[in-house]
């Protein structure tokens, strides 16, 4: 079994995918003959051809409405966004013309949408945002955000697979940061359902993405604490379900997201957690998330802007002796 | 072709009827004085090609198969609709079967979206053809460039019309572009630009015709501004006060029916077997949307993802404890 890196794994995922299905195709800038700005897509011109990796004009609202076109007439396009900031520039066709297709007139949009995400890099305001919510709010989207190799090769191919627009995020302090073995032509894994990384008893920690590692960096520092993580892997659809469950069992509750806090999911998961659990909360639901600011670039700011390993220990003791 | 001419001016007065009943649900977007541009670039396509119609287009949206009762059934945003109420308007399509997109109201993105729909014809070895339509407005957008230049490069099989009525709601052309000719950005693509008299159909339909096929034999995309001009406000509501009265008055005398009629020489014998046709089609299609039901209210929660199951909506008062 071929032991991959979380990079790795999203592009054997696409690999797989485009040896399976003809009608899958890739688009974006620079994937070609440079293989991506990250080197997700290396090699795939040499085996696809030209046509199936589409070097595009620097232009994401063109080509993200290209990819919309093709869709309707029966293709799979998967968007590359060099940085997924620059999503930003093709809003319109992905929540005008992409999200409300199918709800309109019936036309469904089997698109995928790519790229390199969230903070941490001291890569600066326009190459570190955490985008999901502009999305997860736009009825009509899927939004996917692994956090280990096997689990974004399985939900990369679930977003290629499925029927309706997906966004597929990939942190990019996770791609050459983790390693495991994933088997060659594993299946896909199930869009909407979170994964209980560790279960627990007294503390249930909700997270995704590379904050999904710090929160094991810190119960690793608080091995007296029994604390149940729980991995969203996928944004929207929300697995209300997996979340309340937890509750059920640990009565406590906090949510770790390196996306700024008004708007983010931990407010949407506090809501949920009232409205379906709440007789059985012995304290407060906690957001640990950044600031409502931009990502600052300088090393020293980034580290506040960020939830720190120390802010996670501490929020949980906190809220565990609540 | 003078048939759909007739029908969509028909459609389009009952309309204005129905609006004033306070029946038609949401805006009404005349194309009085245009339908020549829609009629004459619908014919120059072949079976299969697609083609994206603004809102003023319906006329584009009969010729390629779409009913009179399906005009009206939208307008009523009924059960029986195109969108079942979902949508309004112009705004339905049907890729399979006539090859129509549905529009959405950001004009201009259509462009990259029918770029798309080319390129992906051709990757399955089709030789269709996507046309699509701007106004002078959304020839500004950035989506006109970044559609067309895309096609461009690739060398796909695409034309844009530009439908120019010389006003994007109360906006005068000139207040969008300093060109005279909206054709000349063609040049930034480095792709054909034509200008022709949008209310000639035969014209339209030559010109288009044209490059329809040059586009299909793999001559690139095609940018054509045909001239007309908006014969009302941009919808019912707005009486178009800041539109000079003379302008009306000299594009009266270039109606494109009238003028068709003219170079036609119909008998009034002819002449009177379609508009009683006409009226048979039209009649049929306000009786049927006016008879039928309105959609059911929970269709709201149905048909945003192919899984429904994913949108459950019950609000917490009405949940069972």
């Amino acid at each position: 079994m071929p032991e991959l890196t979380f990079l790795q794994a999203i592009s054997r995922g696409l690999w797989e995918e485009m040896e399976a299905d003809k009608s899958v195709f890739l688009m974006g800038e620079d994937i070609g003959k440079y293989g991506g700005a990250f080197r997700v897509t290396e090699g795939f011109l040499d085996k696809f051809g030209p046509e199936r990796v589409l070097e595009t004009p620097l232009a994401e609202e063109g080509f993200v409405g290209a990819a919309i076109g093709a869709a309707y007439v029966g293709m799979r396009p998967v968007v590359e966004f060099q940085f997924i900031d620059f999503i930003a520039c093709a809003f319109d066709p992905i929540v005008n013309f992409a999200c409300t297709s199918r709800y309109r007139w019936g036309q469904g949009v089997p698109v995928t949408f790519r790229g390199p995400w969230g903070g941490g890099l001291r890569a600066g305001p326009f190459h570190s945002r955490n985008i999901e919510m502009w999305f997860a709010h736009s009825p009509g989207i899927k939004v996917v955000a692994p956090s280990t190799p096997t689990d974004a090769k399985g939900l990369i191919k679930a977003c290629i697979r499925d029927n309706d627009p997906c966004l597929f995020l990939e942190h990019k302090g996770l791609y050459r940061r983790i390693k495991e073995e994933v088997p060659d032509n594993s299946p896909p894994i199930p869009i909407g359902k979170a994964k209980v990384v560790r279960p627990g008893e007294q503390l249930t920690i909700v997270s995704y993405g590379m904050m999904v590692h710090r929160c094991l960096e810190a119960m690793a520092q608080m091995k007296d604490l029994s604390v149940e993580l729980i991995d969203l892997r996928t944004i929207y659809p929300l697995d209300r379900a997996a979340i309340v469950e937890s509750v059920k069992k640990t009565n406590k509750i906090m949510v770790v997201h390196e996306d700024t806090r008004t708007g983010g999911i931990a407010g949407e998961i506090a809501a949920v957690v009232n409205e379906e659990a709440f007789e059985h909360l012995d304290g407060p639901v906690i957001r640990l998330t950044a600031p409502d600011t931009p990502v600052p670039s300088a090393p020293a700011m980034e580290d506040v802007f960020l939830p720190s390993v120390a802010d996670i220990v501490g929020a949980a003791r906190k809220l565990a002796a609540y | 072709m003078y048939y759909h001419l007739r029908l969509t001016r028909a459609l389009d007065e009952r309309a204005q009827i129905l609006y004033r009943q306070n029946k038609v649900v949401g805006g009404l977007f005349s194309s009085l004085g245009q339908e020549a541009i829609s009629i004459g670039t619908a014919f120059a396509l072949a079976k299969g090609d697609y083609v994206g119609p603004m809102i003023r287009n319906s006329g584009t949206v009969l010729v390629r198969g779409h009913t009179a009762r399906d005009v009206m059934t939208n307008y009523l945003a009924k059960a029986t609709a195109p969108t079942q109420g979902k949508d309004n308007s112009q705004h339905f399509g049907d890729v399979e079967r006539t090859g129509v997109v549905s529009c959405i109201s950001m004009l201009g993105t259509l462009d990259p979206v029918m770029a798309g729909m080319a390129l992906g014809a051709r990757m399955k070895g089709e030789k269709k053809v996507a046309m699509t339509y701007v106004g002078d407005g959304a020839s500004s957008t950035g989506d006109f460039y970044e559609g067309l230049n895309f096609a461009a490069v690739l060398k796909l099989p695409l034309v844009v019309i530009i439908e120019n009525n010389q006003y994007a709601y109360s906006t005068p052309t000139s207040k969008q572009s300093l060109l005279k000719d909206l054709a000349e950005k063609a040049k930034a693509f480095g792709i054909p630009g034509h200008v022709g008299d949008g209310n000639d159909v035969l014209q339209v339909y030559g010109i288009t015709k044209v490059c329809v096929e040059e586009a299909r034999s793999g001559g690139g995309p095609q940018l054509i501004e045909f001239k007309t001009f908006r014969m009302r406000g941009h919808a019912v509501h707005d009486d178009a006060s800041y539109v000079p009265p003379e302008l009306f008055e000299e594009w009266k005398k270039k109606d494109p029916i009238a003028r068709f009629e003219k170079q036609l020489e119909l008998t009034d014998r002819e002449k009177a077997d379609v508009e009683a046709k006409l009226k048979a089609v039209v009649d049929d299609a306000v009786e049927y949307a006016e008879k039928s039901p309105p959609p059911d209210g929970g269709l709201a929660y149905k048909g945003v993802f192919e899984d429904d199951e994913i949108v459950q909506f019950t609000p917490w008062w009405r949940r069972d404890a």
